[in-house]
């Protein structure tokens, strides 16, 4: 979706301020909202891609408003209530009204490490050869779906070079929306600050994309 | 972000003489249900804050960076197969599974960057702080590196070539900083002092070593 979560290349949102010496949580709710994010995860009602897309799907001037950790609890809020596993009536009582049918038992201390260290690895066995190669010359389509995407705005339409292939990945066009994990060729993509950013552009330099199949065609 | 707009790393309500900010009661609130209904284990919430607090962060990727500078088939395997030489040292899993280093050198500058959310490498370096995260950052890194880079105090030779590295998929970018002049005498842990977690973003350079006393 086309939402502001899309920034790359846009202006006029401030001047980067680093804190020095910043601590990993400025406040004990942060960090809380982390943990309950990963543990709730663990549960298995949805999946990273899902996640991402409920935080874009919170309205535009909220998004640019809240904090970091506040957009993760107000999509940890909405993936809970869209699975079910949550109402909006309990989230607002802050008290359980019904036990969740089907729920298996959850993430343990004890199992926290090797959760962590086992992580969520995306590639996956195709049998399906890649269409594109190294050295290749592309362009990136001109897609505006209303929903899930991970081609940004800023290389829609514009042409690059294929620098490297990684294998076969979750689609997340797909698997953001239930329809399954639907593997297809990433690729990393250079793309020249020149046609990305016309003859101004400050200096020389290169932006790099890993880019799906369905994101390409040939340049 | 200034730090005066932060209350010291501590909760209001921490203090006593303030009230809990809406925040801290809506986490609250919702930590207690889920922990009600059967979803989520207290213990398990401490030990995932306790993880990112105080056992994953940029030392991680210091060691990386230091080895790889100290030991040239480690880099050599480093820059082939990221992934598989940063679990040598014990390294890997969420928001890590599939690395790839790229190498700063005197003609080429890496920076990353993630303009869609905030993907980051955690098992190396932690968890991002407030600034990648941000809209500055997020919206500029790709259009204006250099003057990005400026904000940070890094001002890169003309001939230089930036190569930011936007990540949009679930491959995670480290870059590997220029080794400092006048550390041959280093050691491996001295070498990665000098290793922060902004010369792995590419905002910054690894540090010059300090003067020897005299």
């Amino acid at each position: 979706m086309n939402g502001v979560h899309d920034m790359g290349g846009m202006h006029g949102l401030g001047s980067v301020a680093p804190e020095a010496n910043e601590p990993v949580f400025h406040m004990r709710w942060e960090a809380r909202a982390l943990a309950l994010t990963l543990a709730a995860g663990a549960c298995g009602r949805w999946n990273i891609d899902k996640s991402r897309f409920a935080r874009e799907r919170i309205p535009g001037p909220d998004y640019l408003r809240m904090s970091y950790y506040e957009k993760w609890i107000a999509g940890l809020e909405t993936l809970l209530t869209e699975t079910g596993l949550v109402s909006r009536e309990e989230l607002a009582a802050g008290r359980s009204a019904s036990r969740v049918a089907d729920v298996s038992p959850p993430l343990i201390a004890d199992r926290v490490a090797a959760t962590l260290a086992q992580g969520g690895p995306t590639e996956r066995k195709v049998t399906v050869e890649p269409r594109l190669s190294v050295g290749e010359r592309i362009r990136a389509r001109n897609l505006n779906p209303t929903e899930h995407t991970r081609l940004p705005r800023y290389v829609r339409g514009k042409c690059g070079t294929i620098t490297r292939r990684h294998g076969a990945h979750v689609f997340p066009d797909a698997n953001a929306h239930g329809r399954g994990e639907q593997p297809q060729h990433l690729y990393q993509v250079r793309f020249e600050g020149r046609e990305l950013w016309g003859e101004q552009a400050i200096g020389p330099g290169a932006v790099y994309l890993d880019l799906w199949e369905d994101y390409l065609e040939p340049g | 972000m200034p730090a005066h707009e932060h209350d010291g790393g501590h909760d209001h309500d921490d203090h006593g003489q303030h009230p809990p900010s809406d925040m801290t009661l809506r986490v609250k609130s919702l930590e207690s249900l889920l922990v009600e209904k059967g979803l989520v284990d207290p213990a398990a919430l401490d030990a995932i804050v306790e993880t990112y607090e105080n056992k994953v962060g940029p030392r991680n990727g210091a060691r990386v960076v230091a080895r790889a500078w100290v030991d040239r088939d480690y880099k050599a395997r480093l820059l082939d197969n990221a992934t598989a030489a940063i679990a040598e040292l014990g390294y890997g899993g969420r928001q890590g599974e599939h690395m790839i280093v790229v190498e700063n050198t005197a003609r080429v500058h890496n920076m990353v960057v993630c303009t869609l959310c905030s993907c980051y490498p955690w098992p190396v370096l932690g968890l991002p702080p407030v600034w990648y995260k941000s809209a500055p950052y997020r919206s500029r890194a790709v259009i204006d590196p250099m003057g990005v880079l400026a904000e940070f105090g890094l001002e890169l030779a003309e001939n230089v070539e930036i190569r930011v590295w936007d990540s949009t998929a679930e491959i995670r970018y480290l870059v590997l900083p220029e080794r400092p002049p006048g550390t041959d005498s280093f050691s491996e842990a001295q070498l990665a002092e000098l290793v922060s977690r902004d010369s792995m973003i590419g905002v910054a350079f690894a540090s010059a070593p300090s003067p020897l006393p005299a």
